[in-house]
């Protein structure tokens, strides 16, 4: 199944399972959505459930904030991650302080959904991941996939989930494939992160595509002996501190794996968290993410701003001691 | 104005000079986007592209009135925007191919152009990004009398940045002139699906003069903008214009517009501004032949340029 219909089956499996979900974005119902993540769900289930809304994000995060208080369970879909900014006074100061400060009168199930990555030549206004921007608001959960079967099932359980989620969809997976069984898939459960690949040298520690980049470089590292743990974290916020401990425990070594600026960036945060929680444990903790500056758009300047399979390959082999391959 | 009447060019008997200089930049623009899709389907131009076919005579007829101090902020569709300015065409393909050559060196790409020397502020992928750039541009301008323009879709109307800053800019009765391309969608979406009331009434209750024209006459165009740019620069505050258009092509690289009406795109396509123009004109070969000369030699020196080369130190880049 590609990433893109597993989106769709949450959604359309959610939208059957409760009729207080509604399904609404720029484009999402009769176009199907620009990234044809949600076509047919119109058909499916009617224009008071699925619908096209005006280019108006603020109109849009705020109509799922009110309805989320008010009895539906909105999933809307932010076309770019990059328009987040467009949403952020609803989602951050009203949506996610909601259920804390009214002393739990009421909860807000919303989950906005939103393409994000780099990679596909978009430029600097298309290409962000805003993980950072939001990762310091209590109250907001965020989820950040790595596979169809995680999709399908994260999805699913951010719909259920009782307080705002921020789903994020990597641009770059969202053709990939995987076999994930026929029929109804459970939903899956927020804050727990999985172990990609076993290892005993080191550990490398991301999310989305950044999982993929990290297995690739894993198999390359292998090739010099090196034997690396990769930890897909799944979900950002919770995060799965006892993941990080128990890897490190095996390795005594991480390298966190960002998709963006190094500055306040969540990488940051579990390397906080490895240092508080298993300094006995750490011999080495760095940081892999992409330069500060904006992200390009010429192939050649986003190629080697992203930190690849490659990159993060000479990385390890460099805080390793291992000699650094020369690359052009 | 009904939207399917065809109405004529207008009346204003246009200089030959100077309008076979707007045929030109008419043609150049939409040759130059004929290209960018040629250069896309062969992979040379990268992710997405947003292309004016259409409604080049909004661009060239509202730049055709702005002076040397005045500023304009385009859209994500913004190679009409930025050529309509003068901005080089080579420049501009050289970015849109990623090159070392290109006006920004190949860091911005199709969507965020800026060339301030030929007074583009600024391509804005944020939908009403435009308006906000230049609502400041003009606060800025009032100084020197200068102008800003903002160009946008009828998409960017239900944005808060349209309200907040057309109040902004009235309140303060800024030099700007807010031009809405109406091209009846935004993306996939027909405007009047999800756009309560008429687009010009919402300037109207911000006590901004409005007026909705024909988007494709290119002398019509150029008329109502002049006006809308003197009353600016004479300190009388901001204007604002509703140019009814069309595109002739998707909204991006994988839009094949099937949400279009039958019949549609033909009927707009007998209101071509170009050939419009070309009528009205008569004999333009010597500017088509100088067209289509400029054109092959830029997709040329294009395909040859370099690839900008990552800067070493870039993972240690430190802000500005
Ligand atoms: C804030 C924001 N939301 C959504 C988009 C995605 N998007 C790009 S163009 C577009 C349609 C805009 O339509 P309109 O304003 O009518 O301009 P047109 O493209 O027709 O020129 C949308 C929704 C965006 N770029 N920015």
């Amino acid at each position: 199944m590609e990433f893109r219909v597993a989106i769709r089956d949450a959604l359309a499996e959610e939208l059957e399972r409760d009729e207080r979900v509604v399904v609404f974005g720029e484009d999402v119902a009769a176009a199907g959505g620009v990234f044809v993540t949600t076509p047919g769900l119109l058909e499916r289930f009617g224009p008071d459930r699925v619908f096209d809304t005006p280019i108006s994000e603020l109109a849009l995060a705020g109509a799922a904030f009110g309805s989320a208080v008010c009895g539906l369970r909105p999933v809307i879909e932010i076309m770019f991650g990059d328009f987040l900014p467009l949403v952020m006074d609803s989602l951050v100061n009203q949506a996610s302080k909601y259920w804390y400060i009214s002393n739990e009168q009421a909860s807000v199930p919303l989950v906005v959904r939103s393409a994000v990555g780099a990679g596909g030549r978009f430029g600097a206004i298309h290409s962000q991941s805003p993980v950072t921007w939001f990762h310091a608001v209590p109250g907001l959960k965020l989820v950040a996939p790595s596979t169809p079967a995680d999709a399908k099932a994260l999805l699913k359980a951010a719909v259920r989930d009782d307080n705002p989620v921020l789903f994020l969809e990597h641009k770059r997976l969202y053709s990939m494939k995987e076999d994930v069984g026929g029929g109804r898939s459970e939903a899956g459960e927020l804050g727990s992160a999985a172990v990609r690949r076993d290892g005993s040298d080191v550990t490398l520690v991301s999310v989305m595509k950044g999982v993929h980049d990290c297995l690739a470089a894993a198999e390359l590292l292998a090739e010099d002996g090196i034997d690396a743990e990769v930890i897909d974290l799944r979900t950002l916020r919770p995060l799965d501190r006892a993941a990080i401990a128990e890897s490190l425990a095996k390795t005594n070594r991480l390298a966190a794996v960002e998709e963006g600026p190094r500055t306040g960036g969540w990488a940051g945060e579990v390397l906080a968290v490895a240092a508080e929680e298993s300094l006995d444990d750490v011999d080495d903790l760095w940081r892999i993410t992409t330069p500060e500056h904006p992200i390009p758009y010429s192939p050649s300047l986003e190629d080697a701003f992203l930190p690849g399979a490659e990159a993060i390959a000479e990385s390890v082999r460099a805080r390793l001691g291992f000699a650094v391959t020369a690359r052009d | 104005m009904s939207r399917t009447q065809a109405s004529k060019a207008s009346e204003a008997a246009p200089d030959r000079e100077e309008a076979l200089e707007l045929y030109r930049r008419m043609l150049l623009i939409r040759r130059f986007e004929d290209t960018v899709q040629d250069l896309f389907l062969k992979g040379e131009v990268h992710g997405t592209t947003h292309l004016y076919s259409g409604q080049e005579a909004v661009a060239v007829g509202v730049c055709s009135v702005l002076g040397e101090h005045d500023r304009v902020a385009g859209t994500y569709r913004g190679h009409g925007h930025a050529l309509a300015l003068g901005v080089e065409a080579q420049g501009l393909l050289d970015e849109l191919l990623g090159r070392a050559t290109g006006v920004c060196g190949g860091r911005a790409g199709s969507m965020n152009v800026i060339d301030l020397e030929h007074r583009l502020i600024g391509c804005f992928g944020i939908v009403g990004g435009s308006i906000a750039a230049a609502t400041g541009a003009a606060l800025a301008l009032k100084r020197e009398g200068g102008v800003a323009v903002a160009f946008f879709g009828d998409g960017a109307i239900n944005q808060g940045y349209f309200h907040e800053c057309l109040n902004f800019a009235r309140v303060f009765r800024l030099p700007a002139v807010y031009v809405c391309e109406n091209n009846l969608y935004g993306e996939f979406t027909p405007y009047e699906q999800v756009t309560a009331g008429e687009i010009r009434a919402r300037a109207e209750t911000l006590d901004i003069p409005s007026q909705t024209i024909d988007g494709n006459d290119v002398w019509g165009v150029q008329t109502a903008a002049r006006e809308a740019v003197q009353r600016a620069r004479a300190g009388e505050g901001p204007c604002f214009i509703e140019a009814l258009t069309y595109r002739f092509v998707g909204h991006s690289r994988s839009d094949p517009g099937r949400y279009r009406k039958p019949g549609e795109l033909d009927s707009w396509r007998e209101r071509d501004p170009l050939i419009r123009a070309r009528d009205a004109i008569g004999d333009t070969e010597e500017v088509d032949q100088a067209v289509e000369a400029q054109i092959a030699q830029m997709i040329e020196n294009a395909l040859a340029a370099p690839f900008p080369s990552p800067d070493p130190n870039a993972r240690e880049y430190k802000d500005g």
